[in-house]
């Protein structure tokens, strides 16, 4: 083998990135030596616009974190402001917004599915699965007014009912999702060039799962059991007993690699299908909200004091969302952690001795979502320069701020 | 030199240039109907069928940029040469009835060679460009390159042996004699499955020829950004990209003229002129149905490979089905 080995960067701007990041790799041949994650620039900034805003607007604030995610984000947050300010959710609300998420989970995951086999240059696969994936669009339409972006969260329960007329709707795109799911079944699981593609590439066992504290699909994919639907139920999933799967319930076996990322996925989509239609099914009556009326909400908000911390599992894996608030009009503290920024390091073991044709497909199965994740980019306000900090930095910068806060 | 012979010279010119602008109009044509085919069995709705001539205009008024760390002679003179290697291979095909142009003085072997330079000129490109990706974008081609030539190679070599046990003497690689003859009258039921297996040969080496999926993986725009053609932008880009719609007509009528080269003119009893046309549009009719099977279907259908998984599926895979064909073909000839 020769020691030479070479520099090639992807991204920020790169065809296999749906958003900016940065990779550096060393390539030795088409094998990778090493590989340097730089994330960074897609910083927006949000959580210190949200601490100018008010409670409410946080919510439509939350929305537009992640144009994938957007029902998950004001999910969490509003438990977090839920549980800060005390504030009690009535049943048929939580019922709502268990679907809302879900079918959000449906799209979330073809549309992962989609970009997948693109990266693998199945593009006939991309545009099935995305054709596939319009019916629950359609469907999100027309139950919130929004294909993306739903607009359906606010504090204490949502904001548009699911009526009697739309239930028949509904049932028919869950017909038309488990007609399909021979369908993609055939396409994603049993197609030969699929499987020559991901079958053994970024694989990330069982202990370095657990290691790197990878959430959501990820982390299932490489058998561990985790789900907060699952671990600590809330919400309308307490009622539905949501087990978290794992690859062994299709093939028998976990490997890890990118294929089980593929069989998870597909198998919560019908997971996804069950539960809302549980839902549907058992949807209780009564009131959507708990305060119908929003400036009498804000000024419940605005004497609230307390801390809360909001989970919910994303299509990605769980989010937290934790909310200080200090009697005043703006929360003190809000602070969202998605879950690619737990997912990230898990590309390192992922990426390892595998080769360039590789990156693509690795780099896309954590579906990442960098829009979510970026949360800091430290800038040199002289010379424009992006600046890394060392452990030791960070530590003496942290002890620094305790003593400051402590003051 | 005589009168008749200058002639002969000029007719000899003008047929070139009539050959080189239809080869090009048709092969961008085929192109659009391409993608508009798979864009239907995609589902959507595709690009109108003259956009592949869109795109060749519209690139050639685009700035021709060179890089800064390229070799500008040899980064500007591959697409030229990979155009003219394309287009020069255009005169050796006979098209239905009409003879090749130079029919005479070229035959299968200079095709198989010619057909390699506008993949070298490519490499050569690729790695003049100065850039990471199109570096390995050439790496790969030229592993891809060396891959695919021996089960190109078989089954020329074996379609010329087999001709020559039939009739000795004949110039057999001639693409003439070759289409006077085609492989399924010189032999059993055998050599016949043999055949089958030899055209499969060359059906799947077409797509790694045109670089298109799940072959494309000197480009391989999801990893590379285009690889090998990544800083090619304007003017040069738009010679590749005729190079390559004018190889996919090279491709199509190899396989058409070896395989298929059947006419349908006698059938109507036509003669002298008539029978020409109708032999060369029924011509240009089989190359859209090869086209269709070697390019499109095989894109639509399958995912990129990795390049040490096209190189096994290569060297092993497909020599071990032309060299069965050749068994075949000479188990058959024994009996």
């Amino acid at each position: 083998m020769s020691k030479s080995t070479y520099k090639v960067p992807i991204g920020p701007i790169h065809p296999s990135l749906e958003e900016p990041m940065t990779f550096n790799f060393e390539i030795s041949g088409e094998r990778i030596q090493s590989v340097d994650l730089a994330p960074g620039d897609n910083h927006r900034g949000i959580e210190f616009m949200g601490r100018n805003r008010n409670i409410i607007q946080i919510i439509y604030l939350a929305e537009r974190i992640c144009g994938i995610c957007s029902a998950s984000h004001p999910f969490a947050f509003c438990r977090a402001v839920e549980n800060a300010a005390g504030i009690e959710v009535p049943p048929r609300a939580e019922y709502i917004r268990v679907i809302i998420s879900e079918l959000e989970r449906i799209h979330s995951h073809i549309l992962w599915a989609g970009v997948a086999a693109h990266e693998l240059g199945f593009d006939s696969v991309l545009f099935l699965s995305w054709k596939v994936r319009e019916e629950v669009m359609d469907l999100l339409e027309m139950l919130t007014g929004n294909r993306v972006n739903y607009g359906m969260f606010m504090i204490g329960g949502v904001r548009r009912d699911i009526t009697e007329q739309q239930i028949p709707q509904i049932r028919k795109t869950l017909q038309y999702y488990k007609d399909v799911y021979q369908k993609l079944e055939d396409v994603f699981l049993k197609d030969p060039s699929i499987a020559l593609r991901t079958k053994n590439v970024g694989v990330l066992t069982y202990e370095e799962a657990l290691n790197l504290a990878s959430v959501g699909p990820t982390t299932r994919a490489s058998g561990v059991k985790k789900d907060i639907r699952q671990d600590q139920p809330y919400s309308a999933y307490a009622d539905f007993d949501v087990q978290a799967i794992t690859p062994d319930s299709y093939s028998g076996e976990v490997n890890g690699d990118v294929f089980d990322r593929i069989i998870v996925r597909i198998l919560e989509v019908f997971q996804s299908v069950q539960i809302i239609e549980y839902c549907i099914n058992n949807l209780p009556d009564g009131e959507i909200l708990s305060e119908p009326k929003i400036a009498k909400l804000l000024g419940v908000l605005k004497k609230a004091k307390g801390e809360g911390v909001g989970r919910h599992e994303a299509p990605r894996g769980e989010v937290i969302h934790y909310v200080k608030l200090n009697e005043s009009e703006n929360p003190e503290v809000w602070k969202a952690r998605a879950p690619t920024y737990n997912n990230l390091m898990s590309w390192m073991p992922m990426l390892q001795r595998q080769e360039v044709a590789d990156i693509p497909i690795v780099i896309a199965s954590i579906d990442p979502c960098i829009g979510c994740m970026d949360r800091v980019t430290l800038v040199d306000s002289n010379t424009y320069k992006k600046q890394v900090l060392t452990r030791e930095e960070l530590r003496k910068l942290s002890i620094e701020k305790t003593r400051r806060m402590l003051r | 030199m005589s009168g008749s012979s200058i002639l002969i010279f000029i007719l000899k010119i003008v047929g070139a240039l009539i050959i080189a602008v239809i080869g090009i109009l048709v092969g961008l044509f085929y192109k659009g109907i391409d993608r508009k085919l798979a864009a239907m069995m995609q589902s959507r709705v595709g690009p109108p069928v003259r956009q592949p001539f869109l795109d060749f205009f519209k690139l050639m008024i685009k700035e021709n940029i060179v890089p800064e760390n390229a070799i500008p002679w040899i980064f500007n003179g591959a697409p030229m040469l990979a155009l003219v290697s394309t287009i020069t291979i255009l005169f050796y095909i006979p098209y239905g009835s009409l003879p090749a142009l130079f029919g005479n003085s070229g035959d299968l072997i200079l095709i198989a060679y010619l057909l390699a330079i506008p993949a070298i000129a490519l490499v050569a490109g690729g790695f003049s460009s100065g850039s990471t990706y199109a570096s390995i974008g050439a790496q790969r081609e030229m592993v891809l390159m060396m891959s695919y030539e021996l089960p190109l190679v078989t089954t020329i070599v074996v379609l010329g042996w087999r001709l020559n046990l039939a009739y000795p003497g004949l110039k057999v690689f001639s693409l003439a004699v070759l289409s006077a003859n085609p492989i399924w009258s010189l032999v059993g039921p055998l050599g016949f499955i043999g055949a089958i297996l030899l055209l499969f040969t060359l059906a799947i080496v077409t797509p790694a020829e045109l670089s298109i999926v799940p072959f494309d993986i000197p480009e391989a725009e999801t990893e590379l950004a285009g690889g090998i053609l990544v800083e090619y932008s304007g003017r040069n880009l738009a010679l590749f990209e005729l190079a390559n719609a004018v190889k996919m007509i090279i491709m199509g009528a190899l396989t058409v003229v070896l395989f298929f080269p059947y006419n349908i003119a006698h059938l109507f009893s036509l003669s002298g002129f008539f029978a020409y046309i109708v032999d060369t549009l029924f011509f240009f009719f089989k190359l859209f149905i090869v086209i269709f099977f070697e390019a499109t279907l095989i894109r639509v259908a399958i995912a990129r490979l990795k390049i040490d998984q096209a190189s096994v599926a290569y060297l092993v895979f497909l020599s071990i089905v032309g060299l069965m064909g050749l068994l075949l073909i000479a188990v058959d000839y024994i009996i």
